[in-house]
């Protein structure tokens, strides 16, 4: 491991961070718009940040991304 | 379900008009649930089977995380979550814009409850550490493969746990200690303190901008990096 990779690991990334609530009310917004090949990251990009620093919210969009894969299958 | 109705009847009073053009399955799931009597029932109903449905698809995906969590006492937690979502949808009814389609927004719900119900009871009776102790950081260096021979990752760490002490309120450093330094989930650090997953974040978050704003200013993280 980097210094890098631990300081980002410990303090997370330094960008504008949504939080947990504004993440969650658009959540299911950018799933649906990753699965339909649009750049949430760019639309989006507090959202972005908060899934890369928040273990339990990325951990939430993964699911969502599973299921919604699943029912558009 | 009948207590899981009244639950939701007492959030659901005076819903205002739709926001945005919707799909006709979005429409009808919302024409649903703001209907009256037994079509409101039924709304209901479908909506339990498609948020218990996601429940259980949610913690078999996890289940690798939880491998003691299994048979009833796993089917019993996905009922809770289904109940809980259903009634945290009905309640939020106004915050859906349509700016997806109404099952992806639901499942999100679904999702988090069983999400914070998987981690809270797989955490039943755990310790959270409260101290940044010598084992603690023993733990971090060597989880990050860092020997005294990499002269300037250890004096990162000596640098931070410094930080830690002279920087964060005794709140700041009880949740960074806790979800930073010993991997304890938000959700369960929520529960022990009566807070919820969004008010940890916040204060993890606050305590982490301190943290590099102090690192950054003794030279120890670049600028970049910091802000």
């Amino acid at each position: 491991m980097t210094d890098n990779d631990l300081t980002t690991q410990l303090l997370g990334t330094a960008g504008e961070d949504a939080g947990c609530e504004e993440t969650f009310s658009r959540l299911a917004e950018y799933v649906e718009g990753e699965l339909s090949g649009r750049e949430m990251a760019e639309l989006l990009p507090a959202v972005a940040e908060h899934l890369r620093n928040c273990p339990a919210c990325n951990e939430d969009y993964r699911g969502l991304v599973e299921l919604v894969r699943v029912r558009n299958s | 379900m009948n207590s899981l109705l009244l639950r939701v009847a007492e959030r659901t009073q005076n819903a205002p008009a739709r926001r945005q053009e919707l799909d006709a399955e979005s429409r009808a799931w919302l024409d649903g649930l703001r209907a009256t009597g037994i079509e409101r029932a039924r709304a209901l109903d479908r909506l339990h089977d498609l948020l218990l449905r996601a429940a259980r698809a949610e913690a078999h995906r996890r289940h690798h995380l939880y491998p003691e969590i299994d048979g009833v006492e796993l089917d019993d937690l996905c009922r809770q979550a289904a109940d809980d979502a259903v009634v945290a949808v009905t309640a939020k009814l106004d915050g859906y814009r349509g700016a997806s389609r109404f099952t992806t927004w639901a499942y999100a719900f679904a999702i988090f409850e069983v999400s914070v119900k998987l981690r809270r009871h797989a955490w039943r009776g755990g310790r959270i550490p409260t101290s940044d102790d010598d084992a603690t950081w023993d733990r971090l260096a060597e989880r990050a493969g860092i020997s005294e021979a990499r002269v300037e990752s250890a004096e990162l760490l000596r640098a931070l746990r410094h930080a830690i002490t002279e920087e964060l309120t005794a709140r700041q450093r009880q949740v960074f200690v806790a979800v930073a330094l010993n991997d304890v989930q938000i959700d369960v650090v929520a529960d022990q303190l009566s807070s919820t997953r969004g008010a940890i974040y916040k204060v993890l978050h606050d305590a982490r901008t301190k943290l590099r704003r102090r690192l950054e200013r003794d030279g120890h993280l670049n600028q970049e990096r910091a802000r």
